[in-house]
């Protein structure tokens, strides 16, 4: 009697133009479980969830709460029966408090006027009782992404969720952060609430979650516990086929330096220091990762090494070149090559065919263009070449980018700096938001392109991918370089390092 | 690896289905957007009282389209053939215009500047045309004409620079820019004026002398000049150096996506400065087509009563900022503006006065279907997520 689940989806479809993407899904959930929904992106996950929302109507199937079925036709319906859902992007209003937010469409009055401090008062108890920290008074554009978070979540159990549904919430999350989302979860847990958690990762479903469900292509694949299950399993499920998750690599082999940084400080754009006095080397045939939360001046020091930047003091060398005062266009041209970290908005022209966004770079020079005109069947031809030779599916020359995944966008954007056969990679957060099959094809051509002897600068915030892929691990903190680590060095020492352990420390 | 190809296939199949809605939609809209036009167009005819059937075939003889049609013989197709080369006329100079628009669109900028640019570039062959005399036809309209592509370009990269260099809007400094040429052309030309003409009572430029006037080509009243040949070359040249070109290559890349372009090392203010200031040589070049072609002079009270340039706005927009639509765009709001022309229109079966509303109402409803085309897609699509389909966009690889 105890295992009768809480909730029950059965036999769910969903049918969009051109995807099936719920295909005879079913989902259960216990009471007090953390049931976590794994599975690639657009396996499907959110459609099931948003069904389970009232966001969209299921084709087929029913939900039963209780063991009584029940129809979802709005989210307010779902909230009504006590389900909480803490959406991917946040849907908070910047200008409003974090407890106006919070009660919003439900507020406290004292007689025709709004109860703002009872508000603030109510709000703080829940924060209190589930250890979700959060300031009531401050305005939400104010405030951390993970307090942003955190109101969301108080914004569901003030509205009385007994299920909360966490759309991939660690997405947005520092390392730091994401831990104590954990934490709050099983606080919410020990207090009888039931989660459902929708994630692409592998490693906290595991550490978080009672149950697994496997979506893949709008199926469910199986539902697994986590006990006796290990992340190799569940991405094999996950892909369909048996994925390497460790990156296996040879021993460096670093040769001459081919990047050196010294002293190097770059103003943010409102000309306050965001690197300071930075130096470092990276040499042909290695990776060195920077990690590093976000906002410690990657972003600046990106910029500042491939040319879109000024740099306020210091030098920046490229194979003995010095490159500190150079544009875009020379560091291109000098062999630096750059995987930005928003393909969408940087890597590619989303509105140009492939075949152009691979000469992005090249367009001024033979072959593909003389003097002044472009020449469109060489693009094309050496586009179809690069294409095939990086697997990238889904389109040809003439495709437009905006058409293509985001895994097989980012081998086209790999497949462009590559093919100039650049010195230096900078690769900043390569993988973000791609799933497990085109992480594993760009980790595997990182490593291929520091062993055929270019230095690689990896920027990344992804704990597990600066220490799978580096030879050697800077970390950034405050625009500083506050320590360099061996790649064995173990999660808790860097992320202590990250928030700037190592400074009080020595102090 | 077959297994992790199939989540792909979704995409696919979307990719191939935008592609064809992109294609198709792309001529569709303009067409259903005219069509829509005619019909309103048409209700109100009935409501006047009139039969819009033969309202709208009176119309189109008015615009001498009718030559085409092998069976219009005799003196009906001696009538053709003078409408046509007055719509044919008209049309010149609004494909021109709306090259200016295009071009800047193309790069992601709004050339509100082109009545502007259209005066500089006349004003300027109006200069070249009446002075240098004697010199042999062919150079004294080359030179003209290039006059006239320097004044637009200049004028028109005026408002890029300003835009490259201080980040000034290019809606706002190119209509401050047009209100200069007007009052420039106004002050130059009155009574009194700098290049006022030979009689001192009347406000207006001596005629361009007859060595710098384009070659008559057909027809004489006035006849239709070889300033079509240079519209159409125009054209010609507006799509290679779009989509020929490294030049038109950059400035598609800075029009789609600024932040990919700086990224690829393509400098976006150059593009911005160039974008305008090539747009703005389109428009003089229209100035000078006008001028050497059939106005030969300008009167002060031109200035506040041509809106060659704004037509051209609309014609850009009905013709998707591409070559070939603007070409249809220029004719179809040349035809509306020649055949509802009170000497071409039979009062018996349409007022004039009332036509030449009509088109105006045409020509205002097309651009307005064409422009609530996102409003229509919204509409659709909020519709279908009202019945069975989502309200937010499916879960589809990114």
């Amino acid at each position: 009697m105890a295992d009768a689940p809480l909730l029950e989806l059965r036999g769910i479809t969903k049918q969009f133009p051109g995807v099936l993407a719920n295909d005879h899904v079913d989902f259960d959930l216990r009471k007090g479980e953390v049931h976590a929904l794994l599975g690639e992106n657009g396996a499907g996950k959110s459609t099931l969830m948003n069904i389970l929302y009232g966001l969209y109507h299921p084709d087929e199937g029913e939900i039963r709460l209780n063991g009584e079925p029940v129809r979802i036709g709005s989210p307010s319906d779902a909230i009504n029966l006590g389900i909480g859902m803490v959406h991917q992007h946040f849907m908070l209003i910047p200008v409003m408090t974090v407890a106006e937010n919070i009660v919003l469409a439900n507020e406290p009055t004292k007689g025709p006027f709004l109860d703002l401090s009872g508000a603030e008062e109510r709000v703080q108890e829940l924060s209190t009782q589930f250890g979700l920290a959060v300031r009531p008074e401050a305005r939400v554009s104010s405030i951390s992404v993970g307090m942003q978070q955190r109101a969301e979540i108080l914004k569901a159990l003030y509205r009385g969720a007994e299920i909360l549904i966490l759309d991939e919430p660690t997405a947005v999350l520092t390392p730091q952060e994401a831990s104590e989302l954990f934490a709050i979860t099983r606080s919410l847990q020990a207090d009888g609430r039931s989660i459902i958690f929708i994630s692409h990762k592998l490693n906290e479903v595991l550490e978080i979650a009672d149950r697994i469900t496997v979506l893949r292509q709008g199926k469910q694949v199986d539902t697994v516990p986590r006990e006796g299950t290990t992340q190799e399993g569940l991405a094999k499920l996950m892909v369909g086929r048996e994925v390497v998750l460790r990156v296996d690599k040879p021993q460096a082999q670093p040769g001459k330096t081919l990047l050196a940084l010294k002293d190097l400080s770059v103003l943010d754009d409102r000309d306050l220091p965001a690197c300071r006095s930075v130096s470092f080397e990276v040499k042909a045939g290695e990776i060195v990762g920077i990690a590093g939360v976000d906002g410690n001046g990657q972003s600046e020091l990106i910029d500042a090494l491939t040319g879109l930047r000024k740099v306020s003091a210091g030098q920046i060398e490229v194979a003995g070149r010095d490159v500190t005062s150079a544009g875009a266009r020379e560091c291109l041209d000098l062999g630096v090559g750059h995987i930005p970290e928003d393909r969408q908005a940087r890597g590619l022209v989303l509105d140009f065919n492939l075949a152009e966004n691979l000469a992005l770079h090249d367009f001024r020079q033979e072959p593909d263009s003389k003097w002044g005109w472009l020449r469109p069947r060489r693009l094309i031809q050496r586009a179809a070449g690069l294409l095939k030779e990086f697997d990238v599916r889904g389109g040809g020359p003439r495709t437009l980018a905006a058409s293509l995944s985001g895994g097989n966008q980012q081998k086209v954007v790999i497949a462009r700096e590559v093919s100039r056969d650049p010195n230096i990679l900078v690769a900043a957060q390569p993988t973000r938001g791609l799933d497990v099959g085109a992480i594993e094809f760009v980790h595997r051509r990182l490593v291929q392109e520091r062993d055929e002897g270019r230095a690689i600068l990896l920027i990344s915030f992804e704990l597990d991918e600066i220490l799978s892929l580096s030879d050697r691990i800077l970390v950034l903190y405050e625009g500083r370089i506050v320590g360099e680590y061996a790649p064995d060095v173990s999660e808790e020492e860097l992320g202590f390092a990250m928030t700037g352990g190592k400074k009080k420390a020595a102090a | 690896m077959s297994s992790s190809a199939a989540p792909e296939s979704p995409t696919g199949t979307s990719a191939v289905q935008s592609y064809f809605a992109t294609r198709i939609g792309g001529v569709l809209v303009p067409l259903a957007a005219t069509i829509l036009a005619f019909f309103i167009g048409g209700l109100v005819v009935l409501i006047t009282g009139h039969d819009p059937l033969a309202a709208y075939k009176a119309i189109f003889e008015g615009t001498g389209l009718n030559w085409f049609f092998p069976w219009v013989t005799g003196e009906a197709r001696e009538d053709a053939a003078n409408d046509l080369q007055q719509t044919l006329v008209v049309m010149t100079p609004l494909v021109l215009t709306a090259i200016a628009v295009a071009f800047a669109f193309r790069c992601g900028l709004f050339n509100i500047g082109g009545q502007g640019q259209y005066w500089v570039g006349f004003i300027a062959a109006l200069y070249v045309g009446t002075h240098l005399e004697g010199t042999p036809r062919a150079l004294h309209v080359l030179l003209a004409i290039a006059a006239s592509i320097v004044a637009g370009g200049i004028w028109g990269g005026i408002a890029g620079l300003l835009k490259a260099t201080v980040g000034a809007h290019e809606v706002i400094t190119t209509i401050m820019l047009n209100w200069i040429a007007i009052f420039l052309g106004s002050y130059l030309f009155e009574i009194g004026g700098l290049l006022q003409g030979p009689q001192p009572s009347i406000p207006a430029s001596a005629d361009v002398s007859d060595s710098a006037k384009l070659w008559p080509i057909w027809g004489s009243l006035p006849a239709l000049h070889a300033g079509i040949f240079i519209a159409l070359t125009a054209l010609l040249v507006f799509h290679l150096l779009l989509n020929r070109t490294t030049l038109g290559f950059e400035v598609r890349a800075v029009g789609f996506s600024p932040g990919a372009a700086r990224y690829s090392g393509i400098s976006v203010s150059k593009n911005y400065f160039l974008a305008l200031a090539i747009s703005g040589a389109f428009a003089g070049l229209a100035g000078s087509v006008d001028v050497l072609g059939f106005k030969f002079s300008v009167d002060v009270g031109d200035f506040a009563t041509n809106f060659i340039a704004f037509t051209g706005i609309a014609v850009a927009l009905l013709g998707r900022n591409k070559a070939i639509g603007i070409l249809f765009a220029a004719l179809l709001f040349a035809s509306l503006e020649i055949g509802t022309s009170t000497r071409q229109l039979d009062p018996a079966v349409f007022e004039p006065e009332l036509a030449t509303n009509l088109a105006t109402m045409i020509q205002a409803l097309v651009i307005f279907f064409v422009g609530a085309e996102l409003l229509i897609v919204y509409a659709w699509q909020a519709r279908r997520a009202f019945t069975r389909h989502p309200r937010v966009k499916p879960e589809l690889p990114q």
